[in-house]
């Protein structure tokens, strides 16, 4: 805590003050001071407001006294690790948490996703590939025009950001809302997974599938009645996925 | 004694009934059901051979019962014929005895007599077989023959006469003879009679009287051995059970016996096998000071050895693991700030002095060969330490291959090569995609390095389960007994090369290792100035093992 106060605060101000345009808050959770700087330097450089929290047990306080738009998440941390943090901050917020891990394993990679990361960058990294993950998370219209869509038996305000099955308000994290629209946009055509890694993560080269596999399964855990037997969500064997019939 | 061998066999096989009566009731069985029984016969030949290679106390059991059996049946008989043989040698003798008895009365009465006639001779021979000779009882103990003695030549002659239906035929004729010979001793012979019908062996004693004007007649006894018959079928009921009895306890001492010694070695086989199987805590119990409890502390002092050896194994690799995956995460951190940073400065080498700036360039360029040997290094201690694992689909390997040359595209412009690739129809197999991918990357792009700018080619073929791909350029080649050492980490082809690319050393290694995870093979061949060939083969389906390549590793080689 005591770090991120006496660290942040200041940059912070130096960054607002400093005339740049304030496109979003990051906070970054990370327990290597001089990785934790660069990444303040590399992200001020495009425009972001960040503040920084060293360990897994301040992360939480300091995320609720930000209010971040995006927070990027070391896997290993003193303290609470990163995955529990992750799985914190998910239980009460949405906001988009990309985790910076230094393996490639499967199970490492799933792990995170799985508490609840929507991306993941793996060390060492360019700093171009985490602008392009930061912005990509970022970036959000929000004065999109007022469109509303019908999936399965989900009614979609974009521009509201909101999910109804009739009454019912469905809790979606923006990544969830995003793969849904994407969805729900052309309900005619099947989204092979690179195709949706494009559209909702944006990736322009081949990035890892298993993001998709893993959100998938999140959102179907949220949104169908039966998420073994997915209505609204459904696999296309061999191919992708594609909006289930109305 | 001529009669000896003859009551020997009859007493030898009188167990016989008893045996062939044996054999009709197996035959009785037998004819219920011939062919069940006979397929019933063959499996329990084959369980019995099967137990007897198995197991160690049913053949120490086993046997004991045959050799006791041997033993047994060995002294029995030989008990049983000394027995027999004294029997007879008794009989013997009390019937000579009371024969020579019987045969003083007999001519005692004959000397007394004064009759003369025929008749009056008949009556008194009657009476003297009826009163003096033949015992009273409806089972006598001896019949008497009474007939004319051979050379006899006297007018007077007396009926034959018999006791028990016994007549002339009963005696036989060497017997008669001798008697004619030398009528004033006793013969014995001992031979088989039919009394009520059963064949009886006896003992015969014959020899002559004198009687007054009818000359010189034949006096048989004959004593049947019927109770000593009864005697030895006793004693080889007695015998046989006893044998039997003897045999079976022999078994089940055999048995207790063995049992003692092979279940702590059946034991030790169970927990050796449970060790076997990981259970690296099984311990054989021992107590006391006896051989077997030696063979537990022995085999207890081995596991604890191996678990020791294991234990110490383990920790190592799991020391090892945890280094590389510490390695991991240490090296990336910093990593990852240099790297940042030293993009940071790349991106604005444009305002530097040249020095500076052409710095900054190197700097950049180290580090994307700095990161790359860091992750083939990460890569190769993930194969060492065990934790690589295929990730498997089926797929098409003319697309990964496609995939390939097309990443490959602007290294073989700038080396003003092409690269061609021939396939005819599908080459699918199970593979992990990514390692398959990275083994072809790293042949092609060393194919056009090597190539000298002249024409890689790429060949694929599916055939008996395996697929195959051929990598060829037409470039410096491989000298002999390099083909094997391509495949060694960091090892170079010509160190006195100039280095014009930033490979690492170790992508061959690694396409070995990803290629070896697949069950398939990864072999180099090439000839100076004529170029080099790579063949990756792997099996169709994951798991399979390969016997041949569908294609040609050498030109020479038929595939």
């Amino acid at each position: 805590m005591d770090h991120w106060r006496s660290d942040s605060a200041p940059v912070c101000r130096v960054a607002t003050e400093g005339g740049l345009t304030v496109k979003g808050r990051v906070l970054v959770v990370d327990d290597d001071l001089a990785l934790s700087e660069m990444l303040g330097i590399v992200l001020r450089n495009e425009g972001l407001e960040v503040s920084h929290v060293a360990d897994g047990s301040g992360a939480l306080a300091a995320f609720r006294e930000t209010r971040p738009d995006l927070v990027l998440l070391d896997v290993m941390l003193p303290g609470i690790d990163g995955l529990e943090v992750c799985r914190r901050i998910r239980a009460e917020s949405g906001v988009p948490i990309v985790m910076l891990t230094a393996r490639t394993d499967t199970i490492d990679v799933v792990v995170g996703l799985e508490s609840g990361a929507d991306d993941y960058v793996v060390k060492p990294f360019k700093p171009q590939e985490l602008i392009a993950r930061v912005r990509a998370r970022l970036r959000r219209d929000n004065d999109a025009e007022p469109e509303r869509l019908t999936i399965g038996d989900l009614a979609v305000d974009v521009a509201g950001h909101s999910v109804k099955r009739g009454e019912e308000s469905l809790n979606l994290t923006p990544l969830e809302f995003d793969l849904l629209v994407a969805l729900a946009r052309k309900p005619w055509q099947v989204f092979t997974r690179e195709v949706l890694l494009e559209q909702v993560w944006g990736y322009r080269h081949a990035g890892d599938t298993r993001l998709v596999n893993v959100h998938v399964q999140r959102l179907r855990s949220k949104i169908e009645k039966d998420p073994e037997r997915p209505e609204i969500v459904v696999t296309v064997r061999g191919v992708g996925y594609r909006a289930g019939p109305a | 004694m001529s009669g000896t061998p003859t009551a020997t066999t009859g007493a030898g096989t009188s167990p016989s009934p008893t045996l062939s009566g044996h054999v009709r009731h197996i035959g009785g069985r037998a004819m219920l059901g011939l062919r069940a029984a006979g397929r019933g016969v063959v499996s329990a030949a084959r369980w019995l051979l099967r137990t007897w290679r198995r197991s160690l106390q049913f053949r120490v059991v086993s046997t004991t019962v045959v050799l006791g059996l041997v033993v047994v049946s060995l002294l029995g008989s030989y008990l049983y014929s000394e027995i027999a043989d004294g029997l007879r040698r008794d009989r013997v003798a009390t019937s000579e005895y009371e024969a020579r008895t019987l045969t003083a009365q007999a001519q005692e009465r004959w000397d007394n007599t004064t009759a003369t006639t025929v008749q009056e001779l008949n009556i008194i021979a009657l009476d003297l077989m009826r009163s003096t000779l033949t015992p009273a009882g409806p089972q006598p103990s001896r019949y008497v023959v009474m007939i004319r003695g051979a050379k006899n030549t006297s007018p007077t002659v007396l009926d034959p006469l018999g006791s028990g239906g016994l007549g002339l035929a009963s005696v036989s004729q060497e017997l008669r003879q001798a008697v004619a010979a030398d009528p004033s001793r006793q013969q014995t012979v001992v031979n088989d009679v039919l009394v009520d019908g059963a064949q009886v062996p006896a003992v015969f004693v014959g020899s002559g009287v004198e009687v007054p004007t009818a000359g010189r007649y034949d006096l048989y006894f004959i004593y049947p051995m019927t109770q000593e018959l009864r005697t030895m079928s006793l004693i080889s009921t007695a015998f046989t059970l006893a044998g039997l009895i003897l045999t079976v306890l022999l078994g089940a001492v055999a048995w207790v016996v063995t049992k003692q010694v092979v279940s702590p070695v059946r034991r030790a086989a169970e927990v050796a096998e449970r060790l076997a199987s990981g259970k690296l805590n099984e311990r054989m119990p021992a107590r006391g000071e006896d051989d077997l409890a030696l063979l537990g502390t022995s085999f207890n002092a081995m596991a604890d050895s191996l678990q020791a050896q294991i234990r110490q194994l383990e920790g190592l690799s799991r020391v090892q693991q945890r280094f590389v995956s510490d390695v991991s995460h240490e090296l990336r951190t910093p990593l990852t700030t240099i790297r940042m940073a030293g993009d940071l400065i790349y991106d604005a080498r444009a305002d530097f002095e040249p020095v500076m700036s052409r710095s900054a360039e190197l700097l950049q360029g180290e580090l994307d060969r700095f990161e790359s040997l860091l992750s083939d290094l990460l890569e190769i201690s993930r194969f060492d330490a065990g934790a690589a694992a295929l990730e498997l689909d089926r797929v098409d390997l003319r697309d990964t291959v496609a995939e390939v040359v097309a990443a490959a595209r602007p290294l073989a412009e700038r080396r003003g090569s092409t690269v061609q690739v021939l396939a005819r129809g599908p080459i699918e197999a199970e593979v992990d995609e990514r390692r398959v991918e990275r083994i072809l990357r790293n042949l092609v792009v060393n194919a056009i390095e090597h190539g000298d700018g002249k024409p890689v080619t790429i060949r694929l073929r599916a055939e008996d389960g395996a697929v195959a791909i051929v990598v060829e350029d037409h470039g410096v080649g491989l000298r002999a007994g390099e083909a094997s050492m391509v495949f060694t980490r960091f090892w170079r082809a010509d160190p006195a090369r100039a280095r014009t690319t930033g490979g690492t050393g170790l992508g061959l290694a690694i396409a070995l290792e990803d290629a070896r995870l697949h069950h398939g093979w990864l072999q180099a061949w090439g000839e100076p100035g004529v170029g080099s060939r790579f063949r990756l083969t792997l099996p169709q389906e994951a798991g399979h093992s390969l016997t041949s390549s569908p294609l040609a590793l050498s030109p020479g080689e038929r595939p």
